[in-house]
């Protein structure tokens, strides 16, 4: 039964309710992960009313987006949701090459389905480490943080920076990738099963996890869609939708066999960790369907409609591409973007990503509204909260996956 | 394009939607438009209520997102403000785009609060950066600028480089500290 | 007469001793805010191991340590915050900017990042890098080791000569004065909720 937001913030202020007190619970403080804030009002242990405050890291992300290029303003979106920085950076391409009306080449749209899916695993791990190091289990952190390693090392072949790496441009990706990189991704898939089980078989089962997070925080599907709940969150709670299945883009048209929405319906703390958990095998499925069946050829549109930079060689050698390449260079040229609107999702890990483009006929977004997850996700806090224990905020707030970054942009 | 086809299917589930919005308001509440596969209901503002509750009332029970944008310098742009709200229906996955326009002096919106309790965050973070007022939030304050901030800095005549509020602090000494 | 050299040397060594114990157990204070910060939780897990380097002790109180990382970029909100918790810390404590953020406000230079941490709080260390790898935040533990042997006093004599402003010089005046204002920043707001 949703509650309504008057109670939950609505201050006590009858004097018999005077032994209540109030608990500030960041902005610095570990289980935030990263920088949020809430304001606890407690009875006892219990919590009464939680209120979050949150942008202690809002950084103008949307106006920069206004006065960067298509290209330029990639490196700025990889640093919204830092722990899986290539699902943003795809959606964001996605919604740019929606608006100018590429369409991809099947090579670029099956890496970038590799990667999407390698930063679900990502963002997984991080996430089902975290809570459990939350909740005390720190060997399983480790074990998780040591797969997480084996994916920065892919990216890191792939584009040459670890963390951050900035890999999609408009209408491809920033270069091919080699066979060093399919070979470690090859051993990824391998090897990736034996470290998923060792995290389950410590927590699956782990008395001290499941009595933690078994009935707390329970989200109701209505509640979900009312609230605008999407990805994991909204699985767990029964909302049978996935983007990949139900709006096919980029290579999962063609993969639909490699994987299966998963759902459960408690909506607990334990059934997001469960789903997390299945979520990555499939998305393991994924990517093993897709580096086996990589198709040949470019990764980038042809050259010659204008909207992907043309190959050193044919700069240095021809005066089509010297030209080409300046125009695209060139801050008042570039790309030549309708003078209209677009909205494009797609499913990271976190849920529903999607950016809102307006062009207005330059190579800038007019505006760029990114659509968080997170932040969306972090109003549920307070309906979750209530009547819970204080040490049950922790493995709240590490089951919803809040990332700063992307809550504050 | 491989998706033609989809955007064929979109647009024909979204002119049987519009059609029946219009029996039920009147064929003048609202004009619509399309690209791809948003489709677009766009209404004046004082309509746009009755509309969000006509959509959520057949079916569209997802507010997926809202947001706005300031027009003051697009091409051909006759009102200052936009404001949008994206909405999906989760059981058949259709999605629409409902589209308004407010402007200076005052801009006010009706809240949705009532429809979608999504939309409370989303409606707080209009109103910090563009400052577009919801008439019924039970809570519009600023959510991501500190509240003595005075500007509304998504606004197109707001200085990316602010306005010199983020290094308006005193610095500590290492001697003092 | 005879005392006094005596005293000299004594007191040495024992700047000695107190620089060899401060430097290999230094307690880090992690300010994590944002990006950096994962790669910090990646410099304490299991490949990179900090732990080596004896600076494993993670505290996330500040009255415990004596390291602060700055990790990610520092935003208006967010400076009262930083100040207060630098204050909490006690003596001796130095301080490691790590990444291009904290140092400089790197890519973000809008208007709420703070162009660099150094212009409200003291800074030991910079750590270049957008973010730095792990190894790069090992490094830079070395090197606040290294200063630590080099500058180190027992009564902590060096700080009290850092009395002038060590940050770069607030931004030529880009803004007319006519559109400057006064806006936000004590620890009132910083720290508790209006209504
Ligand atoms: S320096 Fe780079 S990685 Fe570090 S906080 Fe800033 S943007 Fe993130």
């Amino acid at each position: 039964m949703p509650l309504e937001l008057a109670d939950a913030i609505a201050l006590p202020d009858s004097p018999e309710k005077d032994y209540l007190y109030t608990l500030n619970f960041g902005p610095q403080h570990p289980a935030t992960h990263t920088t949020l804030r809430l304001i606890l009002t407690l009875d006892g242990e219990t919590i009464v009313r939680a209120v979050p405050d949150i942008g202690y890291l809002h950084s103008g992300f949307e106006k920069l987006g206004e006065h960067l290029d298509f290209n330029q303003y990639v490196t700025i979106v990889d640093r919204m949701n830092y722990i899986s920085p290539v699902a943003n950076e795809i959606a964001w391409h996605n919604a740019v090459e929606k608006l100018l009306g590429i369409e991809l080449t099947p090579r670029a749209k099956y890496i970038r389905t590799i990667f999407a899916e390698l930063s679900r695993i990502h963002d997984h791990l991080l996430c089902c480490g975290a809570a459990a190091l939350d909740l005390g289990g720190f060997t399983a952190f480790l074990y998780a943080f040591y797969q997480r390693e084996k994916i920065y090392d892919i990216q890191e072949t792939a584009a040459g920076q670890r963390f951050h790496p900035s890999f999609t441009r408009v209408g491809g990706l920033m270069r091919d990738v080699d066979d060093d990189w399919i070979a470690k991704v090859r051993t990824f898939v391998k090897e990736f099963p034996k470290a998923h089980s060792d995290v389950r078989r410590l927590l699956d089962r782990n008395r001290i996890f499941i009595e933690r997070t078994q009935g707390i925080g329970v989200l109701t599907k209505e509640m979900a869609i009312n609230m605008s709940v999407t990805g994991p969150l909204a699985r767990s709670a029964g909302v049978v939708r996935d983007l990949r299945k139900d709006e096919p883009y980029l290579a999962y048209g063609d993969l639909a066999g490699a994987f299966k929405v998963v759902c459960a319906t408690d909506g607990d703390c334990f059934s997001r960790y469960l789903v997390r958990m299945e979520e990555m095998l499939h998305s393991l499925n994924i990517i093993n369907a897709a580096i086996e069946n990589l198709p040949t050829g470019p990764v980038n549109v042809d050259a010659n409609s204008k909207v992907v930079l043309p190959n050193q060689m044919s700069v240095y050698r021809s005066i089509e591409g010297l030209i080409h390449h300046f125009e695209l260079i060139m801050t008042n040229r570039q790309w030549k973007s309708p003078v209209e609107e677009c909205y494009a999702a797609t499913e990271s890990a976190n849920g529903e990503l999607a950016f809102y483009v307006v062009g207005d006929g330059s190579g800038t977004a007019y505006r760029a509204r990114t659509r968080p997850p997170a932040f969306i996700h972090f109003q549920l806090f307070p309906y979750l909260m209530q009547g819970h224990q204080l040490s049950d905020v922790v493995a709240v707030l590490g089951s919803l996956n809040i990332i700063a970054a992307e809550l504050d942009r | 394009m491989a998706d033609t086809e989809r955007i064929a299917v979109v647009r024909e589930r979204f002119d049987a939607t519009a059609s029946l919005l219009r029996g039920k308001l009147g064929s003048d509440v609202f004009t619509t438009s399309t690209f791809r596969d948003n489709c677009r209901l766009i209404a004046s503002s004082d309509k746009v209520y009755v509309i969000l509750e006509a959509c959520k009332l057949h079916g569209f029970d997802m507010l997926a997102d809202m947001s706005g944008a300031d027009y003051l310098h697009y091409p051909d742009a006759k009102d200052r403000y936009g404001v949008w709200y994206c909405l999906v229906n989760t059981s058949t996955g259709e999605r629409v785009i409902v589209k308004t326009y407010v402007n200076d002096p005052n801009p006010t919106l009706p809240s949705v609060y009532g429809l979608w309790k999504g939309c409370d965050w989303m409606e707080r973070e209009v109103y910090d950066m563009y400052g577009i007022e919801f008439k019924g939030h039970p809570d519009l304050r600023r959510i991501l600028l500190p509240d003595e901030f005075s500007s509304f800095p998504l606004r197109k005549d707001y200085p990316m480089r602010g306005k010199g509020e983020r290094h308006n602090f005193n610095p500590i000494l290492r001697s003092e500290s | 007469m005879a005392i006094e050299p005596m005293e000299g040397i004594v007191l040495t060594q024992l700047d000695h001793l107190a620089n060899w114990v401060r430097k290999n157990s230094l307690w880090p204070m992690p300010f994590a805010t944002a990006c950096c910060g994962i790669e910090l939780m990646a410099t304490g897990a299991s490949r990179h191991d900090i732990a080596r380097f004896g600076s494993e002790a993670m505290r996330f109180t500040p009255r415990q340590c004596d390291l602060m990382i700055v990790a990610g970029r520092v935003v208006m909100k967010m400076v009262p915050v930083m100040q207060r918790i630098w204050l909490q810390m006690p003596e001796p404590k130095w301080c490691i900017s790590m990444g291009a953020c904290a140092s400089s406000g790197g890519v973000f230079d809008t208007y709420a990042v703070v162009q660099g941490i150094d212009r409200f709080i003291p800074v030991d260390i910079y750590v270049p890098g957008c973010p730095p790898r792990p190894e790069q935040l090992i490094q830079a533990v070395l090197d606040i080791q290294d200063k630590i042997k080099r500058t180190g006093t027992l009564f902590a004599r060096e700080f009290k000569n850092r009395s002038t402003f060590e940050g770069p010089r607030l931004n030529p005046a880009t803004i007319p004065a006519s559109e400057r204002m006064i806006a936000p920043g004590n620890y009132e707001t910083a720290t508790r909720l209006q209504d």
